[in-house]
């Protein structure tokens, strides 16, 4: 069996995961094994920075793919997403057949051939003539407007585009999708009802200690529990935003480039802008409150033993 | 593709329970279709029997499509999938006053909807109490951030308030500003459309050359209503209700909450295209109605839950309350700044202020007033068609008395 092969179990995939240094909840080993199973796209919902773009590039590398990312905004549209026609070469052929004489008939179905389609990321997922089936990630699919869900729906369901002028386009191998909403608005069910859904929620004390001994390794692992424990507690205030783990993976760069061993009040109130992104926030943790924090923290920590 | 899996190679009778399961989770309200149900059969072929998390895991994929469902699955699995002592639970159920606090520490809290879709045929949870004779307070002009939990029924609409209705929507164009999409339509003037030229172009042999046209496309900024239904706003409430339903059946992009002590997202409620059902089903799902206000803590609810996923920066919000809160006001001030940021306009509609020569004196009416970017002090309002005159001019002159 290669490496690159579909994981043969739950326990297979979470293995396989790990081993591309992401850790994953025991749920979300199950949806990716389904999804990869069932050949059905993968919803993934969630805050901002709990890995939900990082497991569609793992995917890739874990099973051998390329990966085909289409980052959606608002008013991406089919030309954007799907496929464009070359209006510089279908004017130049049509000077050429105003020259050359040749039927308008022929033309016309010429002009519209696949010579002149420019592929974007949607028709490139589906192209049936690639060798392997890439993995394709829609990211941040609640960016985008309301009227390219209704697209997705035919590429989801049925691998497929419809190309008026030229026909129907369709996967030998369906790709491995993977779509992401940060839940800035609800997705349409229609949508929903294609993908398997999962609800990527910020990990618990211990995972999160393993993601990070996993990202940063570098990190010495008694201010790795520290880092850990007081992100923690701060995902139980009533902030506007709270840190998700990219944010704490960025901390513990931020730390070591700064060569702290250890949290004090000071270092965290100076380093607090990558953890926090809004004033008000910053405002509530800095001075004081996080001097607190840290001393309840730091009973957490001996709860956790020696490092 | 897909296709569902042989009932009978599945173990024992899972896949009956399954089956039951789902409708279970039908009845508590989770969308479940029956092809989620293959869904499933066909996911446990391929795993998730190994442990019940992995089961759970496996069901909720397949189940559960929205983040706020997730608990309420949750607790269905747990008890349908666990409980041998369902019939104790059950009694348990039934006779909320003897929850005691070991039961309430080792499993989760059920929930009522899905105590009546795992036990139809029982009596509802609470019976409805006795009709007492009450002295009616007449609450107006006067707040309480007390909670007082109580359902209200609403006269149904007369067909003059409804003919009322449409006609308001016409009225209020003005009101909803259109913005500029990113998306285009044919025009006669604007940007090149070159795929339609070169098509058109290609249909006549290269020989006509006319150059197609399209133009940004301009859609109403979408609304999002945030109406007060506390005591002192209670004889508007009626009203309100019926404009919020009238304005989510415009092809306009409306999200609608209610607040009173707590804050109640209704525009789900609001789809039932008729307007009495609609109103009817609000009334039954909001259990505040003239009670308290707590305004600023509503607003830090909305800003906290919901501000994120409805407003998206282009949104126009109409907050509509008397601004009368108690107590302290610098939480007030506070969350009116937040909610004023993070959306393209704030207008607040105050239907209490009668008098022309208003002085906003009260503290939550100063609290609130820097921060909003419209504020029209409506009075006298008592039916759809003056609120919407009210709107439609303010979407016209487009400043207010204050600004």
């Amino acid at each position: 069996m290669s490496t690159t092969d579909l994981p043969a179990s739950i326990d297979d995939t979470v293995a396989r995961l790990v081993g591309h240094d992401y850790v994953p909840s025991r749920e979300l080993a199950t949806t990716v094994f389904l999804a990869l199973r069932l050949q059905r796209p993968l919803f993934l919902e969630g805050e901002p920075g709990t890995g939900k773009t990082e497991i569609a590039r793992t995917l890739a590398a874990m099973l051998g793919r390329p990966l085909i990312r289409l980052q959606c905004y608002e008013g991406l549209d089919l030309a954007g997403a799907a496929y464009e026609w070359n209006y510089a070469r279908q004017m130049l052929e049509i000077r050429l057949a105003e020259a050359g004489g040749a039927s308008r008939q022929a033309l016309a179905t010429e002009l519209f051939s696949e010579r002149f389609l420019i592929r974007r990321a949607l028709l490139q997922a589906i192209d049936p003539q690639q060798p392997v089936a890439p993995v394709l990630l829609i990211d941040e699919l609640d960016r985008a407007d309301e009227p390219f869900e209704a697209f997705l729906l035919e590429v989801l369901s049925d691998f497929q585009i419809t190309i008026p002028e030229f026909g129907t386009v369709k996967a030998a191998e369906p790709p491995i999708v993977v779509l992401t909403s940060n839940r800035t608005r609800e997705i349409h069910d229609a949508v929903k009802r294609r993908c398997l859904y999962h609800w990527v929620d910020s990990p618990d004390l211990q995972r999160e200690l393993a993601i990070l001994a996993h990202r940063v390794p570098g990190a010495p692992r008694a201010l790795s529990q520290e880092i850990v424990a007081f992100i923690q507690r701060l995902r139980q205030l009533d902030l506007y935003k709270l840190p998700g783990v990219a944010e704490t993976i960025e901390w513990t760069r931020a730390l070591l480039a700064l060569d702290a061993m250890v949290l004090d009040p000071e270092v965290i109130s100076h380093t607090l802008g990558v953890l926090l992104k809004y004033q008000d926030d910053i405002a509530k943790v800095q001075g004081s409150e996080a001097a607190r924090l840290l001393n309840e923290v730091r009973d957490t920590v001996r709860g956790l033993g020696p490092a | 593709m897909l296709r569902a899996p042989e009932v009978d190679s599945l173990p024992g009778r899972l896949a009956d329970n399954v089956l039951h399961f789902a409708r279970v989770l039908r009845h508590a309200g989770l969308p479940v279709g029956t092809d989620r149900v293959q869904l499933a059969l066909a996911a446990l072929h391929h795993g998730g029997l190994e442990s019940r998390r992995d089961f759970r895991a496996t069901l909720a994929a397949c189940f559960v499509d929205r983040g706020e469902h997730r608990e309420l699955f949750d607790q269905a699995f747990y008890i349908f999938w666990k409980d041998p002592d369902l019939e104790g639970r059950m009694r348990a159920l039934l006779l909320p006053q003897v929850k005691t606090h070991e039961k309430a520490a080792n499993a989760p809290p059920e929930n009522r909807r899905l105590a009546g879709a795992l036990f139809p045929h029982m009596p509802p949870h609470a019976a409805p109490e006795p009709p007492r004779e009450q002295v009616e307070v007449q609450a107006a002009f006067t707040f309480s951030d007390r909670e007082i939990l109580r359902q209200k029924d609403f006269e149904t609409l007369s067909s003059e308030e409804w003919r009322e209705a449409k006609a308001m929507l016409l009225r209020l164009r003005p009101f909803f500003e259109p913005l500029a999409t990113r998306r285009t339509e044919p025009a006669p003037h604007g940007r090149p459309d070159w795929r339609a030229s070169l098509a058109a172009m290609g249909r006549h042999g290269g020989e006509l050359w006319e150059m197609r046209r399209r133009r940004p496309r301009a859609r109403p900024a979408p609304l999002v209503v945030l109406a007060d239904i506390s005591g002192s706003m209670s004889s508007y409430s009626r009203m309100l209700l019926h404009f919020v339903h009238a304005l989510s059946h415009a092809d306009l992009r409306v999200h609608s909450f209610v607040f009173g002590t707590r804050l109640t997202p209704i525009s789900r409620a609001l789809r039932q295209r008729d307007p009495d059902i609609a109103v009817a089903s609000v009334a039954r799902a909001v259990q505040d109605w003239s009670g308290g206000t707590r305004l600023a803590q509503s607003l830090h609810l909305f800003n906290r839950h919901w501000a994120r996923r409805v407003l998206g920066g282009r949104a126009t919000v109409l907050l509509i309350t008397d601004g009368l809160e108690h107590g302290d006001t610098t939480q007030l001030a506070f969350e009116a700044e937040r909610l004023a940021k993070s959306c393209r306009q704030l207008v607040w509609l105050n239907p209490l202020l009668r008098f022309d020569g208003f002085e906003p004196r009260a503290a939550g009416v100063r609290a609130l007033l820097p921060h909003v970017h419209r504020f029209l002090p409506a009075h006298n309002i008592a039916s759809l068609e003056q609120l919407a005159r009210v709107l439609a001019g303010a979407g016209e002159r487009g400043n207010s008395p204050f600004h």
